[in-house]
């Protein structure tokens, strides 16, 4: 038993802390909330490319490096930490988790390779509209290899390549993998509240599409990816919220009032401490995450769905209180705070909202409970 | 990251599960209120498995035999601990002793005498109870009254204790009294070891709104006791005491007592709107909640498993560990009686579901918020040592400890 990363890792998150912060300061995050019809940072997606990061946890029969995951959820507390504005969450931890769980041996080969080597951006693309999504209100179609639909928001759509969508077909929901270059695909920007990712609306009009995974069996084939990219994304979540404490302690070192740190209050003290400990929650049941991940443990759903619950628990909270400790200067759009705001909401919404994850969570818990009772 | 045992641990967690299956003492025969903690018949209980544990290798696992421990590892000890709760054996009798005094003695104290007393603390011989807090010393524990004054080789001991857990059944205490006035608080503070039945110690007990009978206020007049009872330096006190409410954190910051599953079997039974308890859809996200800070607590506690097994000694976030549990326990506690609705109110054993422990616990949470470091002061340590923010600002500092004012 082991509760840490080993020696290697942490060379590894150290150097990946080091190369972020010299490739992604937060200006090259203010950059693209300055510009958000880019949508992400190409030059930077491009040196983190470079880097091999993409194919962390691919398999070297598809050009990955085969690391393994708890070095990619090291990577990911990291790059969760810098908020670099690249695809990586779309591209690696669901597209890439897609094609490695369904994939056809000809998907696989095709697409894997470009993804390890960072020339590919791919997405999933589930989302149509407000609320908590339900097998009977999928209205995109898939039939005679053809999509039509809307999907909106869609993390990275505009960026991406390739899209896997999930809709329905005769046979029941299904994943759909579709090069989104082709005839019948219409793109546009939407707005939202974190413009350092770029978020879109797909239109599909009889756009070609090929099965990924048996059709039907979509909804399970969906939480299986979600579930292995809500522990990558914890890890995000993590570094972010880890992040933004600091800064908030940085700030309440610096920062005088009545003649003293305003650090030095306990008012401000006990936030700080409560901060630390949601922290230390998420860090905790990420950790678990991150060995259910990297050894498929039979615990991997329950401990997928803790890992998203508290990682979007610890992450609101510290964006929130980091912008309460800067007082005004926290609410204006010089200072960085609002970057961790907006990511914290985003991470928390991309695989679907808490309060979703939650239900799943003691769905899980209750299933654990039934299995145990009917252990020796 | 490896939550997976080793071969070696997997071994021993079968050996130790079928070993305990084997020698667990039976108590169907106590009723409902004699199971629970520091009723006599529960202590009897206790203490023959303690001794049972410590003759077949299984007390102290960690430590090194030469003390009446197994020479194994930190590891084990939790593996044995942990199988011990599967088992619902959970007896706290001796924690006070071999988690938190007994490692400061050991550490501070060469006096063969008093290193005597360990082995026998080891096997359920001896009890130890803590004798720190005062009633104006709590939260400030470096505010202590209780004076010590030498007198050739020995020392005469003056003042009152409060809120000592156990205080009542203890064989043994460790004290800490004032040996100089006329210094700074923290600098003044002289720790020491004696046996509770030592003349001019009288122990009352203090009624608990859980109705328990757990603490006690201890008062010593002219107490004697020679000075190779003492632990640690004269005046050094301080540091014996920060030893002991570190490893105390680390104890607590495990967490026992009810949890997550023992909420599922109470909402599953329990009806609500629709359907059982279970059922609704808030109860539902409430649980989920619940549940990443118990799952937290447990995980954490590997994670000092972890460092222990490095060689490190427990750190101030362990800090986290324990705010969690306590406030974990009222929470879960009040849920419990919300979930119950009217039949909520009931703590009759033998009416109240599952024998009345939520409302028992109910009435123990308050009590976990403040034993043991309260959750502000939690807060300050994790504010200043964890994170570098500015200690309070100390009216006390530099200020001998004779001239510091006093409120209640
Ligand atoms: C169940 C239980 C078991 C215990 N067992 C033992 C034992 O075995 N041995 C022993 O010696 N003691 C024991 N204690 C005593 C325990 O350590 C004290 O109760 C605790 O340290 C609080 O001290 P106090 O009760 O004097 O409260 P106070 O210190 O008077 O605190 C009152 C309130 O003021 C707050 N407060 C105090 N100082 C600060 C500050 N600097 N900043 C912000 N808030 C502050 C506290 O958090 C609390 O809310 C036990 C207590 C309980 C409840």
């Amino acid at each position: 038993m082991n509760f840490d990363y080993t020696d290697e890792q942490k060379a590894l998150k150290d150097e990946a802390r080091r190369f972020l912060a010299a490739v992604s300061p937060l200006t090259v995050v203010r950059a693209a909330l300055d510009n958000p019809a880019e949508g992400y940072d190409k030059a930077l997606w491009a040196r983190i490319g470079e880097q091999g990061w993409c194919g962390a946890a691919i398999p070297e029969e598809f050009d990955g490096i085969g690391m393994g995951y708890v070095e990619l959820c090291a990577l990911a507390e990291e790059l969760g930490r810098s908020l670099a504005p690249v695809p990586f969450a779309s591209t690696v931890y669901q597209f890439a988790e897609a094609l490695l769980l369904a994939g056809s041996p000809e998907q696989k080969a095709e697409l894997l390779p470009q993804v390890a080597g960072g020339s590919l951006i791919g997405t999933l693309a589930v989302s149509e509209g407000p609320g908590v999504l339900a097998p009977d209100r999928i209205a995109t179609r898939f039939a005679d290899n053809k999509l039509t639909g809307v999907k909106l928001p869609v993390t990275d759509g505009l960026a991406a390549d390739r899209a896997i969508v999930l809709a329905q077909s005769d046979r029941g929901p299904g994943l759909y993998l579709v090069d989104l270059t082709s005839e019948g695909v219409e793109r546009s920007l939407v707005s939202t509240i974190d413009p350092t990712r770029g978020e879109a609306q797909i239109t599909f009009a009889n756009a070609p599409a090929q099965p990924l995974g048996t059709p039907g069996e979509g909804l399970t084939l969906l939480s299986r990816i979600q579930d292995r990219a809500a522990i990558l994304v914890a890890f995000e979540q993590l570094g972010g919220a880890d992040r933004a404490l600091e800064m908030a302690r940085d700030y309440a070192l610096e920062r005088y009032a009545f003649g003293r740190p305003i650090g030095s209050y306990q008012a401000i003290k006990h936030k700080l401490a409560d901060v630390f400990i949601r922290n230390e929650v998420a860090r905790a049941n990420a950790y678990y995450g991150a060995w259910a991940l990297s050894t498929d443990a039979p615990e991997l759903p329950l401990a997928a769905a803790a890992a998203r619950v508290a990682g979007s628990n610890a992450y609101l909270l510290a964006s929130r209180e980091n912008i309460q400790t800067h007082g005004g200067i926290g609410f204006t759009w010089e200072a960085d705070c609002h970057f961790f705001y907006r990511r914290a909401r985003h991470l928390g919404l991309i695989l679907g909202a808490p309060r979703d994850w939650k239900r799943r969570l003691a769905d899980r818990l209750e299933q654990r409970v039934a299995l145990e009772g009917q252990q020796p | 990251m490896n939550f997976d045992e080793s071969p070696e641990e997997a071994a021993y967690r079968a050996k130790v599960r079928a070993w305990i299956a084997e020698n667990a003492p039976d108590m169907s025969g106590l009723t409902a209120t004699e199971r629970r903690q520091w009723h006599d018949k529960h202590k009897d209980v206790a203490r023959v498995w303690q001794a049972t544990k410590a003759a077949a290798g299984y007390a102290c696992i960690s430590w090194s035999p030469e003390w009446g421990g197994a020479g194994g590892t930190a590891i084990e000890e939790a593996i044995f601990g942990q199988e011990e709760l599967r088992a619902g054996l959970q007896f706290n009798y001796f924690r006070t002793g071999l988690d938190m005094l007994l490692p400061a003695l050991m550490e501070h104290n060469k006096d063969e005498a008093s290193l005597a007393r360990v082995p026998s603390a080891v096997r359920g011989e001896e009890i130890w109870c803590q004798l720190f807090s005062e009633p104006a010393s709590g939260s400030d524990s470096a505010g202590v009254r209780c004076a010590a004054v030498r007198d050739g080789d020995s020392w005469v001991i003056n003042g009152q204790k409060v809120w000592n857990s156990g205080a009542q059944i203890a064989d043994y205490g460790m004290l800490v009294a004032r040996t100089n006035p006329d210094v700074p608080k923290h600098k003044g503070l002289t720790v020491f070891w004696l046996d509770m039945k030592t003349p001019g110690v009288e122990v009352r007990p203090i009624r608990m709104m859980s109705g328990d009978n757990e603490l006690n206020e201890v008062f010593l007049t002219d107490v004697r006791l020679p000075d190779s009872q003492r632990v640690g330096e004269e005046g050094g006190g301080w540091k014996v005491i920060i030893t002991t409410l570190m490893n105390e954190r680390a104890s607590l910051g495990s967490g026992t007592g009810l949890n997550w599953r023992d909420i599922i079997a109470l909402a599953a039974e329990t009806p609500s709107f629709d359907g059982p308890a279970i059922e609704d859809p808030a109860f539902r996200e409430w649980l989920a909640d619940l549940y990443v800070d118990a799952e937290a607590i447990r995980l954490l506690s590997f994670r000092t498993l972890t460092s222990l097994s490095k060689g490190a000694t427990p750190g101030p976030e362990g800090s986290a560990g324990k705010l969690l549990w306590s406030n974990l326990a009222q929470n879960l506690t009040d849920k419990a009686l919300d979930l119950l609705d009217h039949a909520g109110l009931m703590d009759d054993p033998d009416e109240a579901t599952m024998n009345g422990a939520f409302q028992h616990r109910f009435l123990w949470a308050p009590g976990l918020r403040l034993g043991g470091g309260t959750d502000e002061i939690m807060k300050n340590i994790i504010a200043e040592r964890v994170l570098g923010l500015p200690g309070d600002i100390r009216v006390d500092k530099n200020v001998p400890f004779r001239e510091i004012p006093n409120g209640r």
